[in-house]
């Protein structure tokens, strides 16, 4: 899910001198062990629920690991060959296909429709803080909640879309929203773009209020105001922000999960697979736990990539 | 534009996209059944939903609190000396672990829960709390780690050393000073770390494997992976589950507000 990441573009306060007076303490001195202790938590728990799993993973995708593994204690090794299954496998192009045409769907909607809502709630009116706070709401539920909440919705036969679409008289015959592997994907990456709305028009905004006003003013006395102003000056001092929310949000959307298993399962006729639900599915569902981590490891990769895209632009944005 | 014609448009933005949420309320008043009929309104609403919501999921609801509650201990515990020090502390290494942090919150979940599975099998961590409490410390850690530095990083360091000159240690210093000045980021983090947790999915999903030990979020799944033989009940407990979120947005705005804007990536 687009999960947390803000950005903040204001820069920190420095750092004040060290405090350290002595100048020649010893490196091991009890000062430097006790501050040393305020990080070990986090550094185990890293290491530990951060770095063990990507080790595993890349370990396990070169064994033959299976439920019989968690009986024999024997995992086998059997070099690239589960690389070569899930390549080989005839649901790894469409899965990829399918991560990439939602990953854009749904960047491109969230975007799209974030940047006008944090343009609109950028001027003030009464409530409008109230109004855009709980815009949030979507986005602080669980996803399955949300998966729960629209498979209602989306419904063949009794869901309100439908009955309200027909009701309107623009369809004539119920859309078999999650049940068609024709529009399965699209459905789904309708129900993504609701939940990325809120994470996009926060960051968005706050990419807006660092925009000086002093620069509007100018260009209106100019005569640039509206779609002019919006071009010349909201744009280019948006790009950087707009980077790392982009790359932020494929980053976030390449793992999403609850919301298709929620919704689909992956189903129907394997048209809303992508590479996290495989990967799921390899370990999960079919006890692969070699190829389940191949999947894995193909989707770290391109979150690796996205990874270092983001830490660039986040350097220009910050800099800027 | 005239300011009351934003405000109504605003509203009916804001209408737009909480229609989902409305309607899941709706849903859950209707009286049980299979089908989907309900109207616009719940003219006659029916309970039923709700009662049994709690009878099968009430269990799973009070396991879903006890998780997020020790995730929010866990994470705090590990995160607030851990954001001191890469506030105020000279160490070299502090970029370095910045980086690190950064990309650990990429990591894709699946990965995690792929080999988490495996080590807890061997160390008897499945179907349990604290395997729970730690599996979920991963949505959060980072998180809280980035906002409680955030905010670490502008406190006067003259206020510890003052405490220091009297002669408290630097841990007595970071209990008694540290920790009272940044209450409202602890609050913040502390929210979002029990909401991430209270929304976790995955690891609930991966890492119990009977009934004992169950989140609301798989219940809700089971109840999805079924044909649906009675929506009220579904929507219900999809009403339960969001309380804790639409509570905190409605009580706690300010702090939840300001984990949206301020956990800082810097």
């Amino acid at each position: 899910m687009p999960n947390m990441q803000r950005i903040n573009r204001e820069s920190t306060p420095p750092v004040s001198a060290p405090r350290n007076t002595l100048s020649a303490r010893p490196r091991f001195s009890r000062e430097n062990v006790t501050k040393a202790l305020f990080v070990v938590p986090a550094a185990v728990f890293t290491v530990l629920f951060f770095g063990y799993p990507v080790v595993k993973n890349i370990t396990m995708s070169l064994q033959d690991y299976t439920t019989k593994t968690f009986f024999t204690g024997e995992a086998p090794w059997v070099g690239i060959k589960n690389y070569a299954t899930i390549f080989g496998s005839n649901l790894f192009t469409p899965a990829l296909l399918n991560t990439a045409l939602f990953t854009l769907g749904s960047i491109a909607g969230q975007f799209v429709i974030g940047l006008a809502l944090a343009t609109f709630f950028k001027r003030r009116f009464p409530l409008s803080n109230f109004l855009r706070s709980m815009l949030l709401l979507p986005w602080l539920l669980p996803l399955i909640v949300g998966s729960a909440t629209w498979r209602s919705i989306l419904d063949q036969d009794s869901g309100i879309l439908n009955r309200s679409l027909e009701g309107l008289g623009v369809i004539h015959d119920p859309i078999p929203w999650l049940t068609s592997p024709a529009v399965a994907l699209s459905a789904v990456i309708l129900v993504n773009i609701w939940v990325g709305i809120p994470f996009n028009v926060t960051i968005i905004y706050g990419g807006l209020q660092d925009i000086p006003e002093e620069l509007y003013e100018a260009a209106a006395l100019d005569g640039a105001t509206g779609w002019k102003a919006f071009r010349n000056i909201t744009w280019p001092n948006l790009r950087p922000v707009v980077s790392v929310v982009l790359v932020l949000g494929v980053v976030y959307t390449l793992k999403v999960l609850d919301i298709i298993l929620g919704l689909t399962n992956g189903g129907p006729a394997n048209a809303t697979q992508t590479l996290a639900v495989r990967s799921y599915q390899e370990s999960f569902i079919n006890f692969q736990f070699g190829s389940g981590a191949a999947y894995s490891n193909v989707l770290i990769l391109i979150s690796l990539i996205f990874a270092i895209i983001y830490l660039r632009a986040n350097r220009r944005a910050v800099d800027e | 534009m005239h300011a009351g014609l934003l405000t109504a448009l605003g509203i009916l933005f804001l209408a737009v996209m909480l229609f989902p949420i409305y309607w899941m309320v709706n849903a859950s008043l209707q009286p049980s059944g299979n089908t989907l009929t309900a109207g616009f309104f719940p003219t006659n609403p029916s309970f039923d939903g709700y009662a049994t919501a709690v009878s099968q999921q009430g269990k799973n609801l009070v396991t879903s609190l006890l998780v997020s509650t020790g995730t929010v201990l866990l994470t705090l515990a590990i995160a607030a000396p851990a954001s001191y020090a890469l506030a105020q502390f000279k160490f070299r290494w502090i970029n370095a672990a910045l980086l690190v942090i950064l990309i650990a919150q990429m990591i894709p979940g699946i990965v995690i829960a792929n080999a988490l599975y495996a080590a807890y099998n061997d160390l008897g961590l499945l179907n349990s709390i604290p395997g729970l409490i730690l599996a979920d410390s991963t949505h959060s850690v980072p998180f809280a780690i980035l906002i409680l530095r955030a905010f670490m990083i502008g406190i006067p360091p003259s206020l510890v050393e003052a405490a220091r000159v009297d002669g408290a240690g630097l841990i007595r210093a970071f209990l008694s000073i540290v920790i009272p000045i940044s209450r409202n980021s602890l609050i913040t983090a502390g929210l979002f770390s029990f909401l991430f947790s209270w929304s976790d999915f995955l690891f609930a999903l991966t890492l119990t494997t009977t009934q004992a030990v169950r989140p609301v979020t798989l219940g809700i799944y089971q109840y999805l992976g079924s044909e649906i033989s009675n929506w009220s009940a579904v929507m219900a407990t999809a009403v339960l589950s969001s309380l804790p979120a639409i509570v905190l947005l409605l009580i706690a705005q300010k702090y939840i507000a300001a984990g949206a804007t301020g956990g800082a990536v810097k």
